[in-house]
């Protein structure tokens, strides 16, 4: 495949995975845990790196995978403790960044991790890492990885789907029939973990939070039915991807920070002209029904 | 036969003790209106029976066993107001989810989950609305919806936070009428209740809370003044006597 | 110790201190509006803004980047609200879209400019991540003057926030306008915000704002005390993450300083007289053991 295909690949992948996971999230009213776990996955990298001594994937992904899920749990301890959720995310976040930051500047030195790269990304490297696959050849080390991920989304989102919906929807009711609630709420953050540190280290972290959020909440104002906006979310994403890509090529700059534009020009599409939820059918309708 | 036994139970909000000592049984076949003033831990006295809010002290029997073991015979029907109505989904689908328990782990709907759900929607009339949008439904059609919910999980037992706030005289009318049959049909249903004007014509049972047990028992017997000014403190004011009252506090 | 006398880094400190002070008094208004991640949204939103400035000015003027950096995290701030108010679309994911696509926005534009503008790209970088170490004299000046403006406005109006935040319909009755108290709390949210910017950096300065009203929430139930200790933790943590952040070669100052203020968080949490988990844990155990002995009286009394 040639390198621009690899990218746009690669970053599709990103935008249906994200996509999937972001409806969850903005029903779940968790939009900014998706802010904080995608700052805080950059100690798990560096405490990963700083045991193992290599930057081997997936010693990465587990590392981040941990401090994702930390994150959500002290948030949720917090938050049962009577801090407000949304200052519970900010102590927590900011601080395990804070730590992260400091432990790559005092021990780390520069070698491979700088904290520009993990918020930034860089796309246009994923094409010259490669590894071979039996049958299909030379392939993207990142692009794999996001295959698993994206499998393991559709695995989890589809194995419990109607888990999925009644804990978002009425977790009281939930808890009543005897569904673990708690449960299902960190088998959530850990595959938005895993998500986001993959995604992470393709595209950076404003991309993954753009990725996540905007889509889904775009999605979110096109249709009333659950299946409609996961499957609208993720077409969304990938079009951001591929429209962000183009954008960025054409006017020479960064790949990531034009993909996470581009999601917002979706969004301000949807929220101009969805037919139900649009501003312009806000300001029609009174006029048409007079 | 006592298909709930309470013995004991307190349960607070971090400093305020919000429940203490409550002890009551419940008889099958009983139709029971929990009454008592605003913040008197009606919905957190529900919440602590289902394990959905801690409980202090205490011990609590459904059908002589552990809440655990018979989770699938007792419904609950949250208030109308803690969940999102934005929720992009339809009626019929929130009445389904009354049936996810029986269904089990990793199964999906099938057609006659799908007409069971129908009919629910039938017997709270609203089968034409099953596939509106939830967020379109009035309040009292959102009502219904969870009732209907409710009646799905065929269950021998109900709990109902507050089914009657704010819900339209037709609704009202409806519900009770669902109410009263599933009371004939030999299920057990407790229901807070906030509007003392109507406790005598909807209830059989009446339990007053206010913190604790303040009098419990058959409605004609128990539901008298003393009892109501007891729970209420002095904030009742007779409309005519022995008729209805109004809950509203006195200068 | 000699870079502890050094007037660069007294001015730093100096800078950093007062920083922390209005950041935790604004910091106290956020956390009552509930509104404690609006300031990581506003933080993020200005990175366009700054960039636009830089473009069309082309040159890194101190009070120019503020002036852009102001603008677009205010239109940042209209974003959310107007999502928000006419729209089924929440808050949070309001604030992670404007976030989100106005900070990539923002790099896009970044990446322009650095491309565009060889050497003065250095500067530009570090608005992201905070340069407090390498401030110049008249940047800190800038920077004090404005925090000192926004601490005084707040402190001035003490009793009309007080007002605004607990029971904005009897203020209404006052003729305290509503509308003109939420512009100006806007205002200095934003400006806060801008300013901080420069000394720790995009991501860390929401963490000056949320972190010492939430620590200070264990201490006390009165609201001055608790501004008064916000302002303090604020002022604390700028102080002593400054100073550490010199103790090392190349340390960054941004992280220090929301370390410090984390351990103070910490701190409260376990210890706080009002709120702390060892307070709650007692008056929890007493709360059993208490009714405990009141049911065996009353099983007793019954029996």
């Amino acid at each position: 495949m040639t390198y621009t295909g690899w990218i746009l690949l690669t970053a599709s992948l990103v935008g249906i995975s994200c996509g999937i996971v972001g409806v969850l999230l903005i029903l779940r009213r968790m939009a900014m845990m998706a802010d904080a776990i995608s700052h805080t996955v950059l100690l798990g990298i560096v405490t990963a790196y700083l045991l193992t001594q290599s930057l081997n994937g997936i010693h990465m992904v587990i590392g981040a995978a941990i401090t994702g899920v930390l994150t959500a749990y002290f948030v949720q301890w917090l938050n049962t403790r009577g801090v407000q959720q949304d200052a519970a995310i900010g102590v927590v976040f900011t601080t395990l960044f804070a730590l992260g930051v400091i432990l790559i500047a005092t021990k780390v030195g520069n070698v491979h991790l700088d904290v520009k790269h993990a918020l930034m990304g860089e796309i246009t490297f994923i094409p010259w890492d490669t590894i071979d696959v039996p049958i299909i050849g030379d392939v993207p080390i990142a692009t794999l990885t996001l295959t698993f991920v994206l499998f393991l989304v559709l695995f989890v989102i589809v194995l419990f789907y109607k888990e999925w919906k009644i804990t978002t929807f009425d977790p009281a009711l939930a808890a009543s029939i005897g569904i673990p609630v708690v449960v299902m709420h960190y088998l959530y953050m850990t595959v938005l973990s895993i998500t986001t540190v993959a995604a992470f280290d393709a595209v950076g972290a404003i991309m993954v939070v753009a990725m996540l959020i905007t889509p889904a909440a775009a999605a979110y104002l096109w249709t009333d039915r659950l299946f409609v906006m996961f499957v609208l979310s993720a077409i969304f994403g990938v079009f951001s991807a591929i429209g962000g890509y183009y954008f960025a090529v054409l006017i020479d700059t960064s790949i990531s920070g034009s993909m996470a534009f581009a999601t917002g020009v979706v969004f301000l599409i949807s929220i101009l002209f969805s037919p139900r939820h649009g501003l312009l059918s806000y300001w029609i309708r009174p006029i048409a029904t007079k | 036969m006592n298909v709930l036994e309470v013995e004991n139970v307190s349960a607070a909000y971090r400093k305020n003790t919000v429940l203490r000592d409550v002890s009551f049984t419940i008889k099958q076949g009983s139709l029971t209106g929990i009454v008592g003033p605003n913040g008197a831990g009606k919905s957190t006295l529900i919440k602590v029976l289902l394990n959905l809010h801690p409980q202090l002290t205490g011990k609590v029997l459904f059908f002589g066993s552990e809440l655990k073991n018979v989770k699938r015979r007792i419904g609950y029907v949250p208030q109308r107001v803690s969940v999102d109505w934005d929720f992009p989904t339809d009626a019929l689908d929130v009445v389904l989810m009354g049936m996810y328990g029986q269904i089990g782990w990793l199964k999906w709907p099938k057609k006659i989950h799908k007409e069971k759900a129908l009919k629910a929607l039938d017997i709270v009339g609203m089968k034409d609305f099953a596939h509106r949008q939830i967020s379109e439904l009035s309040g009292g059609q959102q009502q219904r919806v969870f009732l209907a919910r409710a009646l799905i999980q065929e269950a021998d037992l109900y709990f109902m936070d507050e089914p009657l706030a704010g819900v339209d005289a037709a609704t009202e009318k409806a519900i009770m009428h669902i109410l009263r049959e599933l009371k004939e049909s030999g299920k057990t249903v407790l229901v807070v209740h906030h509007d003392l004007q109507t406790v005598e014509d909807y209830f059989d049972q009446v339990l007053f809370i206010n913190r604790t047990v303040v009098a419990q028992g058959e409605t004609e017997k128990i539901f008298t003044k003393e009892n109501i000014a007891k729970t209420y403190g002095g904030n009742i004011r007779w409309l005519k006597e022995g008729v209805g009252f109004v809950n509203s506090p006195l200068q | 110790m000699s870079i502890l006398l050094s007037s660069n880094f007294q001015w730093v400190f100096f800078s950093t201190l007062i920083l922390g002070i209005a950041s935790g008094l604004i910091g106290c208004l956020a956390y009552f509006k509930k509104q404690s991640l609006m300031s990581d949204a506003l933080s993020h939103a200005a990175l366009p803004g700054v960039m636009i400035a830089f473009l069309l000015f082309q040159e890194k003027s101190f009070l120019m980047l503020i002036t852009g950096a102001y603008i677009s995290a205010f239109i940042g701030a209209l974003f959310i609200n107007l999502i928000k108010s006419t729209t089924r679309i929440k808050e949070d994911s309001a604030m992670g879209i404007v976030l989100a696509v106005f900070f990539g926005g923002g790099i896009v534009l970044l990446t322009i400019v650095n491309r565009s503008s060889g050497g003065n790209k250095a500067g530009l970088d570090q608005f992201i991540f905070g340069q407090a170490a390498s401030m110049i004299g008249s940047d800190v000046l800038m920077m004090t003057i404005l925090a000192l403006l926004v601490t005084v406005v707040v402190i001035v109006a003490f009793k009309e926030w007080k007002l605004f935040l607990f029971d904005p319909h009897f203020a209404k009755g006052l003729n305290l306008s509503m509308t003109t108290m939420n512009g100006l709390y806007i205002i200095l949210l934003v400006l806060t915000i801008v300013i901080g910017i420069q000394a720790v950096g995009v991501i860390l300065m929401s963490a000056l704002l949320i972190i010492p009203p939430v620590s200070a929430r264990y201490w006390t139930h009165s609201f001055k005390r608790m501004m008064i200790l916000s302002a303090i933790f604020g002022g604390l943590g700028g102080a002593i993450g400054t100073t550490i952040s010199t103790q090392g070669a190349s340390w960054p100052t941004g992280p220090f300083i929301v370390l410090t203020l984390g351990s103070i968080f910490l701190v409260s949490l376990l210890f706080g007289n009002k709120k702390g988990l060892i307070v709650e844990w007692i008056l929890f155990r007493n709360k059993q053991n208490e009714l405990e002995q009141n049911s065996s009286l009353v099983r007793e009394g019954n029996s």
